[in-house]
Parts: C-alpha cells; structure tokens; sequence
C-alpha cells in the first residue's frame, strides 16, 4: 500500500479515522469489513486509528468520526460529547444516529417503567427516551440506511477526502425503482414508502420485491398526505401505513400525527 | 516469583459489543475475577407489543448486525409456527442454504479478523495484509463468496431483503446459484489451507467440564428447528426451550443469563459439534480429527476449531443443497399467510449458539409477548465461570500481567460474543 495519496496530481494526506457505536447493532461498521473486493483500497485511504470491533490499538487523535448507534441512556450522552471534542468532523452513520432507527419504537409507549417491566420485570435497569446523535451535539454529514449502503459509504469519504462537496439525492426511492425497471410494488400489492424516501440506496429492498420501510428519511419535498391517500386507494390500512413511516424514526412527526388519528394504537409517550 | 497480577479491560476490542474483564490476584490467589456486560438495552420485547406479526421479523433481524439472517429466520420459524404454516420444502431449502451462508461469513469474519490476530501476535488484520498478504486475502476472498451467496438468496448480506414469512418475496436466477456451486467448490483449498494455519496456533491449555446446548440433529447436522439436547443428558421439544434456558438477572449484566443443570452451559460452534460429532460430513470430520478436536471437548479455545469444521461442513452441505435445488422445477416462493391467535418457538442454530424467538399473538395477528433468548445471553455464565477458572489456573504460575490479560481476552473471544444482541 502506497503512503502517499494524490488525486489530479495533487497530494492528499490520509485523514485518521474512528469507528464508534452508542445502542446499535453495529451492523453498520460491519458492513465496512463486508466490502471484500473494495475493503484494501479503501482502508488505503485512510488511517484508522479506532476501530473497537475490529482492532485493539486505540487513539483519540481521529480527524473524523464515524458514530453508529443512538442515545439511550445517560452514559452515552458523555461518551458521544467526548468524541465531538476529539473529532474535526462527525458522521452520523446509519439509521440509528440520524433518525434513533428501530431503536426510537420504544418512544411510542407513555410509560418507560412499563418497557423497563416488560422486558427484565423488577431487575432495575437504566435507559431513558432514544434520541439521535444530532440531539446533543453537532453533526456535519449523516449517511442514512439501516443497514448503511457500503458503496455510498465508500463514495462519500473519498469526497470527504478530496474535498468535493457532499451531496445526498433530494428525490426519492421510486426514482432509483423506476430507473431499475422495476414493476411497481403497489400493483403487486406490497405497501411501499418509495414515494416518500430519500433516494440513494439504489432502490435497494424495492429491486429485491421488497417494498420500502423508509430507513432513509423523508426525500425533499415529500408529500406523505398524497402518499397515505395512494396507499389507502390500494387498499392498504392506516395502520399499515403506520408501522412502515414509524419504524426508523425519520418521519416522527408525520407518524406522531398518523398515531394520534388512530384509536387502536398502544398508547404514546408524553412529549414534555 | 510473580504472585500477583491486576488486569482491568474496559470495552473489550476484536469483540461485538460492550463488555469489561476484571482479574485482581494477590499473592496468588483469586481476589476477583469478573465479566461484566455493559452494553445498553434497546427493549426490542417491548417494541413489538402491539406490532402486527409482519413487523416481527422485520424489526428482531435488526437486533443483531451479524447474524441478522439468522434472527430473520428464528422470527419467521416462531410466527409460522404460532400460525401452524408448515414451509415448501423448497423453501426450507433455500433457508437453510441461505443460513448455511451466513455461518460461513459470520465464522470467517470471527476466525479471520477477530481471533487469528491474538494468535499471529498483531493487534487487528490490518498488519496482515502486509506481513501476511495471501492470508488477508485468502479471508477477504472466502468471506466475499459467503456474503455474495447472502445477496443472491436473502436479497441483501446484512438485514435481508426476501425473506418473509411464508417464503421468500423472489427467487435467484438459476445460474446465479449455479455459479455460487462453482464457487463454493474452488473455496474448499482456500478452507483448507485454513485448516493448515489454525493447525500452527498454540490454543492454550485449559479445560473446564461444562454443559453444551444445543439442537439435536436427527440425520444432519441441524441448524434449524427441531429437539433440544444438552451433554448433561436433558432432552426437551422446541416449544420448551423455557426449561433449557432459564433466563435470570445478575448485577453486572444488562444481559440476562441463564443456567441448566449446572451455574452455568455452553452453546455455539463447540457445543454443536460436541453433540453432532457424527452427523458432521466425513470430511468435516477428518478436518475435526486433524485440528484435534474430538467430543466431547471441554476447551474453550477449541471454539475456534470447531468454527473451521463447521466452514466445511456448511461448504459441503450447501453444494449438495444447491443440486438439489437444481434438479427440480420451481415452485412460486411464497405461500399465502393466515393469521390467527396462538403462539410460536422458532430454534435456530445461529453462528454463536443457539436462538429462540418466541411470540404470542391475538386473533387479529398481532403480538401480545415476544421473548428473545440469544445464544450470547446463554453463554454469558460460563464465560465468567470461565474466567475464574482461568485466573485460579494461572495464579501461582509467575506470568506477566499482559500474558494473563491477553489468555482472559482470547478466552472471551473464543465465544465469539455478540454482546449487543445479547442485550438486545
């Protein structure tokens, strides 16, 4: 592996880099490793210099951050503060940290004491309300999926480090799904949120007859009313609506409304 | 002499998830020797109350970023099973081929960059690739098979895309399979010469008599569902895996535990193998027997071992599962579901141990309980009995701190732990 990098003839130092995870599943970084044909060129561009899941040696001197995972107990408030002040640039990696993820299903219920129950009964446990990282502390790039798509992960630290701008696609899913010649989901009969999400996957769960849960976030100017009125002509319920727009977190609050339209839902937690 | 040795190991690296190592010995003997499970619980039980079944799926793979597949299918087994939806047995075939990949990527990923490091003297696979360029990738190009196979049967490696209860929303190509057999053919050197290198590491001498858990094969080697067995003789039906697992709270885990017939049992790699030495593939076999691996074997560290042999065995196994895939027409991938009030077990055999899901639904389908007990939680008591053994062995015997320190981290990453699934 050559030390010194150049794009057009001008060099480019390699920036140091950390992995790091709050509550997540850390498939995210995992699926960094999962870039076989990929993964020796890309870990030519940079240094890693913290990388828990799959290295011993540990440094706190990271240019840039890569944060999996959201915020659900108090420690993880400290520890994510810690890193923002070592790193140049934080990186919201994945679902989790830009939107809370699955994670944030937990906020639906009123009563915490009552999960805390429902799971470990009287052992006492700490936990508090899933937030996003952008929550306590500045982020400067969130790469959105659940899981991460490796080859735009890939394509945006080698902007990061040639100093192009980074740009997500401002329209959604279904373009990608159109583009793919895909045969639209609603007509299967599959409930989809392609016409919402933000693009950028490649249309990756829609190609594979799978319809789209919305793990991006919302796509620019999304009209999630038009969508609700579409997926109800094809005879998909409120509620199944609900459970796709309310399962990553990135469109909270149109789900906060869906939520409070519905009778039958379990009951909300307070917001404060 | 050396009688006295602190090691204190906060966030344990080359492992999934957040775990701590505390050994304090003075003048030898053991004042302290702890594991702790510090990992924060994300309440997925409780996330699924009031979900329509759809959703369980869905959501439980994403408790796990490694053995997601394996999660997908524990939840689609229990669902089908709590609506008496018995799957195609091409189905049943595609799965397991499909499961069989991701034992092999998983183990590899485990064998490869987290545990082979310890055992070539580096601190992660990054140096191999330039001191040992034709092991790096050698790894890289036996984990991409793996994960290429996951694309094309499950839609995607990580959080899969097709898998669905009552089948798969769309199918592989032909060819797309026929060129993974290709594949899983050339790969048996390459798992091979795997054999070669694992066969030149020290695996350090330690034994501790233990239970293994795990499914109980009746003429293959299982992975999913089916009966319970333990070492220690205990016989139980899927449905009952309550009465294997015994899930109890201890300070110092987020993680539940759980105990059988003795404080604590073992699952994963090493305990399948120990209860399923001869349902293994003869080749499979030979390798065990190579390696040294024999049941019923008590090592921790042979853990290891027997994530190799079980690389060859799932190899062999999906070859002959693809020709049969091959040699019949297809049918459509996906069976109508109709839900129904009741409850499911889905058993599976996942990369770490074994896995239960279990659900209880309304007349409406939607759920009323779900219970997770994953294979790490399982393990989480006999990794500390492990370490306390561990320390007493060592105690009196002079070594360094960073000897004993390095023994107790190879120790626990022989689990090859998946800690924040086992808090989940």
């Amino acid at each position: 592996m050559s030390e010194q990098l150049s794009y057009l003839g001008i060099p480019l130092s390699r920036p140091k880099v950390g992995f790091f995870e709050l509550s997540s599943c850390e498939g995210c970084q995992l699926q960094l490793l999962n870039n076989e044909a990929t993964l020796l060129d890309f870990l030519n561009l940079v240094e890693i210099v913290n990388f828990r899941e799959g290295m011993s040696e540990r440094a706190d001197n990271y240019d840039i951050a890569f944060v999996e995972g959201s915020v659900t107990r108090k420690d993880e408030i400290a520890r994510l503060t810690e890193i923002r002040k070592n790193a140049k640039i934080l990186v919201a990696l994945g679902s989790c940290a830009c939107f809370g993820g699955v994670n944030q299903l937990k906020n639906r219920f009123r009563d915490l004491d009552w999960v805390k129950k429902e799971v470990y009964g009287d052992f006492p446990v700490e936990t508090m309300e899933v937030h996003p990282l952008a929550d306590f502390v500045q982020v400067d790039l969130e790469i959105f999926g659940c899981p991460i798509k490796k080859e735009e992960v890939e394509r945006i630290v080698t902007d990061l480090i040639v100093g192009k701008a980074v740009r997500h696609p401002e329209y959604p899913v279904c373009m990608e799904c159109k583009a793919n010649e895909n045969i639209c989901l609603f007509e299967l009969g599959e409930p989809c949120l392609g016409p919402v999400t933000r693009a950028g996957c490649d249309a990756w769960c829609t190609s594979n007859r799978r319809g789209c849960w919305g793990c991006r976030g919302p796509a620019e100017g999304a009209n999630l009313k038009q969508l609700e009125e579409i997926m109800h002509t094809y005879g998909f319920s409120s509620e199944t609506i609900l459970d796709r727009l309310e399962c990553f977190g990135g469109f909270a609050s149109f789900a906060e409304t869906l939520r409070a339209q519905a009778k039958k839902t379990p009951a909300r937690r307070k917001k404060s | 002499m050396k009688l006295s040795c602190e090691v204190n190991i906060h966030h344990l690296t080359r492992v999934e998830g957040h775990g701590n190592i505390q050994i304090s010995i003075k003048n030898g003997v053991v004042k302290k020797a702890q594991w702790e499970v510090v990992e924060t619980p994300r309440f997925f039980e409780a996330m699924l109350v009031g979900k329509h079944w759809e959703n369980a799926p869905y959501i439980c793979g994403r408790i796990c970023g490694i053995c997601s597949i394996g999660h997908t299918l524990a939840s689609i087994r229990a669902v089908e099973n709590a609506f008496d939806l018995t799957p195609s047995t091409q189905t049943a075939n595609f799965r397991l081929l499909l499961k069989h990949m991701e034992t092999l990527q998983s183990h590899l990923l485990h064998l490869y960059f987290l545990a082979a490091p310890d055992f070539l003297g580096v601190g992660s696979v990054l140096p191999l690739t330039k001191t040992h360029p034709e092991v790096a990738q050698r790894a890289l190009r036996l984990k991409l098979l793996a994960n290429d196979a996951c694309d094309i049967i499950g839609g995607r490696r990580l959080h899969p895309t097709r898998t669905v209860v009552g089948g798969f929303t769309m199918l592989p190509e032909k060819g797309e399979l026929e060129k993974i057999r290709q594949r899983l053919m050339s790969s048996i050197p390459d798992l091979l010469a795997s054999a070669e290198l694992f066969k030149t590491f020290a695996i350090p001498d330690f034994s501790r008599e233990t239970e293994f858990v795990s499914l109980k094969g009746e003429t293959d080697y299982p992975f999913i569902g089916g009966g319970l067995v333990s070492t220690d003789g205990v016989v139980k039906k899927e449905q009952q895996y309550r009465a294997m697992t015994n899930e109890y709270c201890l300070k110092g885990f987020t993680s539940k535990l759980s105990k059988l017939s003795r404080p604590s049992f073992a699952v994963g790699a090493l305990a399948r193998l120990n209860n399923n030495f001869a349902l293994l593939h003869p080749t499979a076999r030979e390798i065990s027997k190579f390696l040294g691996l024999l049941p019923v074997n008590h090592n921790p560290y042979m853990g290891n071992v027997a994530q190799l042999v079980e690389c060859v065995q799932v190899v062999l196994d999906s070859v002959q599962l693809i020709d049969t895939l091959l040699s019949s027409p297809w049918q459509e991938p996906r069976q109508p579901v109709k839900a129904k009030k009741g409850e499911g077990v889905g058993a599976v055999e996942v990369p770490r141990g074994i896995l239960y899901h279990y659900y209880k639904f309304d007349k409406d389908g939607k759920v009323i309980k779900a219970d997770c007990v994953i294979p790490t939680s399982q393990n989480h008591a006999n990794i500390l009995h492990d370490i306390e053994a561990l320390a007493k062995q060592y105690a009196r015997t002079g070594k360094q701190d960073r000897e004993i320190e390095l023994l107790a981290e190879m120790l626990v990453r022989a689990y090859d732990p998946c800690i924040s699934c086992s808090v989940h």
